[in-house]
């Protein structure tokens, strides 16, 4: 591979906050060195034990392979524990990562697209300029959107598999049986659910 | 704008191809000039690193776009961080003709 190209880790996106400070420290005890916790180990920590994914779905949500998220995960930890047992400061930031980006579908030819600039809005289908477009929002997938039959189904933007889609559980913590690759949702043809 | 489409063959009857790394030609279109430039795809017989190889053409290329069926599970973080946006189109009979005239809509 070319060295032009650097392996970058996924992150859904960036955290909320730049960091942690102890408190009860007794004067003069503040430790002078912070605990630098990379995106990427902010992430791993974030995708294994707030969203509760096993260690295998988490590496393809990062794009990793299992050994290496392994290793992003441990390091992570340690650097908790060392902040918490020194009464250190953590900031988050660094790391090789990109923030990703998000899918859209278009209704007029149907293909999917995602957004790698972010600070621009999308509003036409890139491909055939159409303005009917629909984004697959992973983020907030909330279950009010979701009756209980839902018509949904989950479809690989990889190598197009689809399977019907399942109340509660979100589209892109499902892997595609034929490639691994994450899945998105294929949004019903209701018309009320298109953007006009 | 380039734009790259991943074909099948080196003409404007060819059509989409299956796979985006291991595609026979990169057809790289210019939508301002409407200049097209077919590339024979060197890395269609490698057995690994195929689509990290094909983004390094693709790049080298300014594009900023690229439609295939079929992007490899390592693609999507490359092309992310190159800023390139990805097309997905499931429809492998459309020639590249046609979709140069959906991209001039
Ligand atoms: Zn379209
Ligand atoms: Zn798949
Ligand atoms: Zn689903």
């Amino acid at each position: 591979m070319s060295p032009r190209i650097k392996v970058l880790r996924k992150v859904l996106s960036p955290p909320i906050i730049k960091g942690f400070k102890p408190y009860g420290l007794q004067a003069g005890q503040q430790h002078p060195e912070v605990v630098n916790l990379l995106y990427e180990e902010y992430e791993a920590l974030r995708l294994s034990d707030y969203d509760k994914l096993n260690h295998h779905q988490a590496s393809i949500m990062m794009g990793v392979s299992r050994p290496t998220f392994t290793r992003i995960y441990g390091s992570a930890l340690q650097k908790v524990a060392k902040a918490m047992v020194e009464g250190r400061q953590i900031s988050i930031e660094g790391g090789k990562v990109y923030f990703d980006s998000d899918w859209y579908q278009c209704s007029n030819c149907h293909c999917y697209f995602n957004n790698p600039q972010k600070d621009i809005v999308v509003e036409n289908c890139p491909l055939c300029g159409h303005d009917q477009i629909n984004q697959f929002d992973f983020a907030n997938e909330s279950e009010d959107d979701h009756p209980t039959n839902c018509e949904d189904f989950c479809v690989c933007p990889g190598c197009g598999f689809e399977k019907k889609h399942r109340f509660g559980d979100p589209c892109n913590q499902q892997t595609c049986p034929e490639c691994n690759h994450l899945m998105i949702r294929k949004k019903s043809t209701d018309p009320k659910k298109q953007k006009n | 704008m380039k734009i790259a489409i991943a074909s099948n063959g080196n003409t404007l009857e060819s059509t989409l191809d299956l796979s985006f790394g291991r595609c026979a030609y990169f057809i790289i279109y210019d939508s301002e000039s409407k200049a097209m430039e077919f590339i024979p795809n060197p890395n269609r017989d490698l057995e690994e690193g195929a689509g990290p190889a094909s983004v390094n053409i693709i790049a080298s290329r300014n594009t900023n776009k690229i439609i295939s069926s079929e992007f490899g599970v390592k693609i999507k973080p490359l092309l992310d961080s190159l800023k390139i946006q990805m097309i997905v189109l499931k429809e492998p009979t459309k020639t590249i003709q046609q979709i140069i005239n959906m991209l001039n809509h």
